[in-house]
Parts: C-alpha cells; sequence; structure tokens
C-alpha cells in the first residue's frame, strides 16, 4: 500500500520529483566521474610505467640500484646465457646504465646516460629514431621535460663527458636526433639515450649491460647467474607503494564529494518535505500513523534513489561512457613537473566504485528523507494541518 | 434509541504560552447522538475548533473525558486515535487539503487505500461519492484544475467516502462564496439523511447555521447555548 501511494507521489508531484531526482542524479554522477578520474589518474601511472618502462620485468646487475647512481659504475658485466637467449630470440633487450655530464651551451648538467638497443620494440619508446646517424658521434634521444631543462633542441650539439671502466674520462659530441614526448618523467628527466654499441664502445664495456628488460609474458630464465630477477609487482611497487599511500587521500576526496552531494541532496529532500507539513497532517487526519508517514516519505526517498540511479544512467551515462572512452585532454604537461599524469585523463569505473556509490547515495537518500519526515510526522497533526514545521 | 456518538465531560484545554497557559476549553461538557447534524459556533478563539480536533482525536484533552464511538479518546495511543480516524471519522477542512499530486478520484480513493479495501470495491465506493457531490465530470482533474466549490466537494466526498458514522468539518464554507455554501451545506445535509452520519461543523457562517439542527455555542471556551433547531430555516 505504502509502495503504491510513494510511487504515486513521486510521479505525480512532476516538477518536484524532476528536481530532487536531478539533484541526486547529478551528485551521483559528480561522485562516480570525480572518483573514476582519481583513480583513473593512478591507474595510468601504472599503466604508462609499465608500457614504457617495465615491459614484462627484468633481470638486474646484482650492483645495481637505480635509486642510486653510485652504483652504476660497477653495475655492469656480460649477460647471464638465460638473460642473452632472449635478448637473441628478441623478446628482451639490454641495456647499459652510467653516469654522465652534459654541457649545453657551458653549462653542466649531470645526467643519467643509458644505452638502449635501437630495434627494440618491447617497451612503447621511440627507440628506432636513433638508427641511421652514423656520421654523428653520439645520437642522443631526449624527452620533452629534458629538453625543456635543458634549453635542447633536435640537431643541438654538446659535449657529453663519462667515466669508463678503465677509470679514465673520456668526451665527445652528442647530437639530438629527437625529442620523444612521454608521460613517463622517469625516461625523460635528467635522461638521455643513445645506442646501446655506442655506450658500450664508450665506457668499454662491449658486450655487457647493466640490466635487461624482458616482454610481458615471457616465463624466469633459469641461467639467470647472479643476476637478480625483478617482475612487474616488484618494479610497480613504488607506484603501488605511492597509490597505496595515496588511498586517505582518495578517501578524504570521495567523503568531501559525498558530504557535497548529502548536502545537496538533504537540501532538496528537506526543502521538499517540510514544504509537505500540510499534506503530512492532512494524512493524519485521515487516519495514517505515523509509522507510515514517516515510511511512505523514506520510501518516497528510497524510489528517489532508484530513480535518480536511472536517470544517472540514462542522462548521464553517455558522459561518463564518452570520457571514460576518450579521456579529458588536460592544459598542462605534468610530466615536467616529475609527474606521471596522461595528457588525456582517463576516468577508471570500477564495479567496487559503482556500487558502493550507488549504495551510499541511496542511503544518504534515505536517511535525509527519514529525518525531517520523523520530525515532521512527531509534531501535533493540528500543528502538521497548519504547516507549522516546527516540532 | 438513538446512540450517543460523543460524550464529553468536564473537557479542559490548556495550551501553553510560553511561561503561562491559555485555558482554551473550560468544564466542557456535551453529549452528541447518532445522526445529529450540529454545529459549534461561535466567535475566534472560542474554542470551537480545539473542540472538533480533540473530538477527531488529532488534539488531547487536558482534563476531563472524551469518549468518541464509545472509545475514550483519554488514554489511546496515537496509532489508535489514528485507527479511529481512518475507520470511523471523516474530516473537512477549511482549505480543503487535498493532495495536490492526485486526481480527484485519487484524493478520494485514499482513505480506503488506508482501510486496506480491495480495487473493486474502492472503485465502486469512490464512484458512488463522486455522484454524491456531483464531480463525475472532474474525477480525473486535479485541484489545481478545479475551483474552490469543487475543491471542497472533492474533500466532502473524501470525509464520506468510507461512510464513517462520524464527519467533523471545520469551517468547511468559509473559502467559498454563498451559492457555493448552499450547495455545500445541501450535500452535506443530504447525506447526513442518506448514510445516518452525524455531522459537526465549526462555523460562524451564518449560511451554514441556516442548515443546522442543534448549535452548540461557544464563548471564551464556555458552552454559553445548547439550542436544538426543529426546524431549520434552509428546510423550508
Amino acid at each position: 500500500m505504502l509502495f503504491k501511494i510513494a510511487l504515486k507521489n513521486l510521479l505525480g508531484a512532476r516538477l518536484r520529483t524532476l528536481l530532487n531526482v536531478l539533484v541526486t542524479s547529478f551528485s551521483f554522477f559528480l561522485i562516480l566521474f570525480m572518483s573514476a578520474m582519481y583513480d583513473g589518474m593512478l591507474q595510468h601511472a601504472k599503466q604508462v610505467t609499465i608500457d614504457t618502462e617495465i615491459a614484462g620485468g627484468a633481470y638486474w646487475h646484482p650492483k645495481y640500484d637505480p635509486l642510486d647512481p653510485m652504483t652504476f659504475e660497477d653495475a655492469h658485466s656480460v649477460l647471464p646465457a638465460g638473460a642473452q637467449k632472449l635478448v637473441d630470440e628478441k623478446k628482451a633487450f639490454p641495456v647499459l646504465v652510467s653516469q654522465a655530464s652534459i654541457y649545453p651551451e657551458g653549462r653542466i648538467i649531470p645526467i643519467i646516460m643509458k644505452g638502449i638497443p635501437p630495434n627494440q620494440n618491447i617497451v612503447n619508446m621511440p627507440t628506432d629514431v636513433l638508427f641511421g646517424y652514423e656520421d654523428f658521434a653520439i645520437p642522443v634521444l631526449i624527452g620533452k621535460g629534458m629538453a625543456s631543462e635543458s634549453k635542447l633542441k633536435v640537431g643541438d650539439t654538446f659535449i657529453i663527458r663519462w667515466l669508463d671502466s678503465e677509470g679514465t674520462y673520456d668526451a665527445n659530441e652528442g647530437t639530438i636526433v629527437h625529442i620523444m614526448d612521454t608521460e613517463n618523467f622517469k625516461l625523460d628527466i635528467g635522461h638521455i639515450w643513445i645506442p646501446l654499441n655506442k655506450a658500450q664502445s664508450m665506457l668499454a664495456m662491449e658486450g655487457e649491460a647493466t640490466y635487461v628488460t624482458y616482454e610481458k609474458g615471457v616465463p624466469p630464465v633459469q641461467d639467470k647467474g647472479d643476476w637478480i630477477p625483478r617482475d612487474i609487482s616488484y618494479l610497480v611497487q613504488d607506484m603501488e607503494a605511492i597509490i597505496e599511500a595515496d588511498e586517505p587521500g582518495a578517501q578524504i576526496m570521495y567523503l568531501i564529494l559525498l558530504a557535497l552531494a548529502a548536502m545537496g541532496i538533504f537540501n532538496a529532500q528537506v526543502l521538499s518535505i517540510f514544504r509537505r507539513g500540510r499534506e503530512i497532517g492532512t494524512l493524519m487526519a485521515i487516519g495514517m500513523t505515523r509509522h507510515r508517514v514517516v515510511g511512505l516519505f523514506t520510501l518516497e526517498g528510497g524510489l528517489n534513489a532508484v530513480l535518480s540511479a536511472i536517470v544517472t544512467l540514462i542522462v548521464f551515462g553517455p558522459i561518463l561512457w564518452y570520457f571514460g572512452v576518450y579521456g579529458i585532454p588536460l592544459p598542462i604537461d605534468y610530466s615536467e613537473m616529475g609527474l606521471i599524469i596522461a595528457k588525456r585523463l582517463v576516468p577508471v569505473y570500477t564495479i567496487g566504485l559503482v556500487v558502493s556509490t550507488t549504495i551510499l547515495v541511496s542511503i544518504i537518500v534515505l536517511i535525509v528523507s527519514y529525518i525531517p519526515s520523523r520530525r515532521i510526522a512527531k509534531m501535533k497533526p493540528t500543528n502538521a494541518l497548519r504547516g507549522k514545521v516546527i516540532a | 434509541m438513538e446512540k450517543n456518538v460523543i460524550t464529553i465531560k468536564n473537557l479542559v484545554k490548556h495550551f501553553p504560552i510560553g511561561v503561562e497557559r491559555f485555558t482554551a476549553l473550560k468544564n466542557v461538557d456535551l453529549i452528541l447522538r447518532e445522526g445529529e447534524f450540529t454545529g459549534l459556533v461561535g466567535p475566534s478563539g472560542s474554542g470551537k475548533t480545539t473542540l472538533l480536533n480533540i473530538i477527531g482525536g488529532l488534539d488531547s484533552a487536558s482534563e476531563g473525558s472524551v469518549s468518541v464511538l464509545k472509545q475514550s479518546m483519554n488514554n489511546t495511543t496515537h496509532n489508535e486515535r489514528a485507527k479511529m480516524r481512518r475507520k470511523y471519522m471523516g474530516f473537512i477542512f477549511q482549505s480543503y487539503n487535498l493532495l495536490p499530486v492526485y486526481t480527484v478520484f485519487e484524493n478520494i480513493e485514499l482513505p480506503l487505500i488506508l482501510n486496506k479495501m480491495n480495487q473493486t470495491e474502492r472503485v465502486n465506493k469512490v464512484e458512488q461519492a463522486i455522484e454524491w457531490v456531483g464531480l463525475t465530470n472532474k474525477r480525473d482533474s486535479k485541484p489545481n484544475m478545479l475551483s474552490g466549490g469543487e475543491c471542497q466537494r472533492t474533500a466532502i466526498a473524501r470525509a464520506i467516502v468510507h461512510q464513517p458514522a462520524l464527519v467533523l468539518a471545520d469551517e468547511p464554507t468559509a473559502n467559498l462564496d454563498a451559492e457555493n455554501s448552499h450547495h455545500i451545506m445541501k450535500i452535506l445535509s443530504n447525506l447526513n439523511k442518506e448514510l445516518s452520519t452525524s455531522f459537526i461543523f465549526a462555523t460562524h457562517d451564518e449560511k451554514i447555521m441556516a442548515y443546522l439542527r442543534r448549535i452548540i455555542h461557544l464563548g471564551d471556551g464556555e458552552i454559553t447555548k445548547d439550542e436544538i433547531i426543529d426546524n431549520p430555516k434552509a428546510h423550508n
């Protein structure tokens, strides 16, 4: 019986229902969208790192510590047989890492110099641009951030100075052959990329490398010597830690959005219910009990939430879908700030997010419908009939 | 023998006004019998609406006893009073109090839904009530499409659709012109005769008084005069 009356009330009060439903569904949309954007941003950062840097995992020289450049000097050797086999099968590629300095226009900039095979296609880097510059002493690939920081452009030359395996400083002229546009600042800021064979010859480390990156789906090799296997989960652990560390932040943002939505919904519902004081009085006068009045209005709130979910799906669903597929372009290149943020942010709508948001918004609507109707139902019917709203 | 519909003894009603209290009804004694067509008449603030509300269980007495349809209203819960109203009473308000989102039919149907009547019976009863008040051509109209007189006729139909033993009407003609007032009163008077429903009006409208068969005068919360009209003017 209550359901029938509630449905009739809801559908009968066209404009009031429309406004309430729109406020609720807009809040719904906003929470979903903002939270999905936030998730998308973090997930994207992880995916970019995997696509451009990690691939399926790596084998590291035992002395290699990417966070300690002092280890680079000793972190090189010929590849263990198992890793070499992967390289030969083109399922992996070696990278030789060393410290160096560049001197663009007389300035000195310490950098990490990495030798990479130009023909690799395991990570998403335009290394093929390093092909075909036999006339150049050292063809160099850098990122946009590095180019901006060092004020270098394609065709610019500068001195590169390095320490070879014999402990001798040497220098030669590097030429920028390409400036890559990458979202992964770890390939960009403070890095120069040169052909692997060139690096090996410069550093007097023929056939040696610091680490080997292999493609996705490659099983672990047996003959890896003392090299250390680093799988994806290890290599993304920093990123996971950042995401995890950001969890409270994400939750706070979610709660703030939820609170803002709750205020909007509360405002609309309270206004709607308190305006109906006389209606509540009339219902009590014709014999509806207080419990039923509260039940009726709470049920109306519940139906409002259901309608809002449907409206969100119909009205805002295409917008959510569009952004989910095409993303939102960002006006600023955040990679220069040392952040892995896509140039187009793509929201990620997880089932957990959709379900939890639906449940939470529904609970909010029920609560904000229950509280004012309970307050009005507690009034003396005579006051409610007069439209007084103070219990 | 006529049954007592309402029995009131030494009824007192106080309202708190700040730290003071205002006595709206003082030692009211009253008996109303089945089928009476009675008016509580008096100026504003004389206590007629308060008395009507206490009879209807919308308000409670501060002192004294009130018995409606042989049930004491003194020690009843909100739910019991709601049940009483739902089953045995009908209310007519000055400002109609129709639910704006419902049609005439749906407004009238509401008490029957609350009484959990089945749909077939509901439709028959509502159609009958609509016929009583002459709104057959307006059954699907919403209140905002009706005149004041039509709204009040809808409210009357809602009050009598479940054929209650008692109808309480608070200034039912106050918002209506003379023609509509007479029309409304004729309808109510006919229903009183046809259904044996007791009617109590709170009014100071002369037009209503012309139809009443009993007039209870109230002044400053007390019954000042209780007159039986054997031959109401409007019936002549």
